[in-house]
């Protein structure tokens, strides 16, 4: 599989401008009671960069690009466990209150 | 798995991925949402463990567990009031997880299918530089931004001459380093690239001041998507492309929001230096004017004879930790038969929508919470509004005063309710520096104290 002629990188460049066209859209429809969720999430979704990561720490043995690798790994999973965890915490919030629930 | 497979995996978590963006629209589907995030998130890791080359899964699982634990350790133990830096901090290790990213990239381009050590495909190099480049800056910036919302660092707006020159000439100078990157591929220069952009990103948050932090974090968090869509590039992984360009686009449009609730251009935000040096003279003339000032008890009585109440909730309100205690007195208000609501200025607190998850923590419903366009044309039915750690949002000189630094911004209608309780510290100006001509209103009562215990007080009285 050759990566990277010219048709793999135009195919890129399609795909990234339809996905801003979407995040648009997307984005624009979210409530404004919701920004602070959105970055949450936003936050977590972006540490898919952990796919990267984990390409780099794939091979046995140890050395320079591995232990980036892994770094980047760590990195970002404290990013997706702590992004989608806050969310979660933000949004529990959000829950409709029928009865006026007392105390914290 | 097939490279056919794993790209239909990788489709399905960007799906996921975009459906959880979009549950974000309600309150009641975005939990929803967040599941999908999850999801997809599980999906894409999976995939590419499951890759012929990804052999040492002993090293990644450890990896993921220690990130992991802390992670989760921090998102459970962070008070909400603690967010922005939360989000900033979050932010710093996305830029900082591509740089690594790339770095491991250009140390071992084979096992990323873009060529040998030394002679790197063009193309990948230069995507490779971009992506490093966006992700320092992103760690840098992040990492300011934090200490300036944590309060380390001062948040004061910090400007020197030439600021803007310098800025440029780094940035013209990382465009040469890239260049020569490109041509040489040497690990000295990519290394150059990375401390030179740190400090691009440092010079570029440090002008910019407090309450323009909303712009800044939605910035950054624009920022990190860019990063990740380098590294997709790099990578030639549409996965990556995709969530970058989502987070993008969310961060740019955020970020878009914030600056036109403060009637200022992004560029004008980026810029900085906003509010650092205050305009002795605007607020001389008012020094002789007379303040109207209250207690609890009055606030209490004048709000126990209204119908309608609207709450105006600022920065202040979050720093005096006061949304439980405003809760427990709006609920008093209502028990008697007052109508309350909360108006949320766009820009109100240190992140996009941060007013909001507070007054969502005190449990108070989220259908009594309004923004500013819903909620604006009421002011004038409305009996009294109740300003707690909000100030300049509040400000009629944005709309009469043309030569007020905030002219033009919009404001929470407030001077058109028939009386104004102002909860303050002190007569201190926002942090725009201008003086508010609310103060010295006959309809305005200045209840000056901790906002926290003002609140208490007035629940004390009302239930007297």
């Amino acid at each position: 599989m050759e990566a990277h002629s010219s048709e793999v990188f135009v195919i890129g460049l399609t795909v990234f401008f339809l996905a801003c066209i979407i995040g648009y859209y997307v984005v624009w429809s979210v409530t404004p009671a919701l920004h602070s969720p959105l970055m949450g999430v936003t936050n977590a979704i972006s540490s898919v960069i952990i796919v990267g990561a984990i390409l780099a720490s794939g091979p046995q043995g140890f050395d320079t690009s591995k232990i980036f690798g892994l770094i980047g790994v760590v990195l970002a999973s404290v990013n997706i466990f702590g992004g989608f965890l806050v969310t979660y915490r933000m949004l529990s919030m959000f829950k409709k209150k029928t009865k006026k629930n007392k105390g914290k | 798995m097939s490279s056919n497979m794993v790209a239909i995996l990788y489709l399905i978590s960007a799906l996921l991925f975009i459906f959880a963006l979009r549950g974000l629209s309600h309150p009641e589907s975005s939990r929803t949402g967040n599941i999908f995030g999850i999801i997809g998130m599980i999906i894409a890791v999976f995939t590419t463990l499951m890759f012929k080359s990804v052999l040492s899964y002993y090293e990644i699982g450890a990896a993921i567990l220690i990130g992991g634990a802390i992670g989760s350790f921090i998102a459970l133990r962070i008070e909400m009031t603690a967010l922005p830096q939360l989000v900033a901090a979050f932010h710093s290790l996305v830029g900082l997880a591509a740089v690594f990213v790339a770095a491991a990239a250009f140390y071992d381009p084979v096992a990323f299918n873009i060529g040998k050590v030394g002679s790197i495909k063009v193309a990948s190099l230069i995507e490779m530089s971009i992506g490093t480049f966006i992700g320092a800056i992103t760690f840098s910036g992040s990492v300011l931004a934090f200490g300036k919302l944590q309060g380390t660092i001062s948040g004061k707006p910090i400007v020197f001459k030439f600021q803007h020159l310098i800025n440029a000439l780094i940035f013209l100078l990382i465009i040469f380093l890239i260049i020569f990157f490109v041509v040489n591929q040497s690990p000295t220069i990519f290394w150059t690239i990375v401390v030179v952009s740190i400090i691009l990103g440092f010079l570029v948050v440090i002008p910019i001041g407090g309450a323009d932090m909303p712009v800044v974090v939605s910035m950054l968090n624009s920022y990190s998507g860019w990063a990740a869509c380098g590294i997709g590039f790099t990578l030639s992984n549409n996965l990556l492309i995709i969530t970058g360009a989502l987070v993008g686009a969310s961060g740019a449009i955020l970020s878009y929001i914030m600056s036109k609730g403060m009637n200022r251009s992004i560029i004008n935000v980026v810029l900085g230096g906003f509010g650092g040096e205050q305009d002795a003279s605007a607020s001389k003339d008012n020094s002789d004017k007379i303040v109207k000032q209250g207690n609890a008890e009055d606030a209490a009585y004048i709000m126990k004879n209204a119908d309608s109440v609207i709450i105006v909730p600022g920065y202040g309100m979050a720093v005096a930790q006061a949304q439980h205690a405003l809760r427990e007195m709006g609920d008093i208000l209502k028990k008697e038969g007052i109508e309350v609501r909360y108006a949320i200025h766009p820009v109100a607190g240190r992140m996009p929508g941060h007013m909001n998850v507070l007054l969502a923590e005190a449990n108070v419903p989220y259908e009594e919470v309004l923004e500013l366009d819903e909620i604006n044309h009421d002011f004038p039915m409305t009996e009294v509004s109740f300003v707690i750690g909000a100030n300049d949002v509040t400000n009629p000189a944005a709309k009469t005063d043309e030569s007020s630094p905030i002219f033009g911004m919009p404001i929470l209608d407030v001077e058109k309710s028939q009386s104004v309780l102002f909860v303050k510290r002190s007569m201190a100006t926002g942090y725009s520096g201008v003086d508010n001509e609310l103060f010295y209103s006959d309809n305005t009562t200045m209840l000056f104290g901790d906002a926290k215990k003002m609140c208490e007080d007035i629940v004390k009285s009302l239930s007297a």
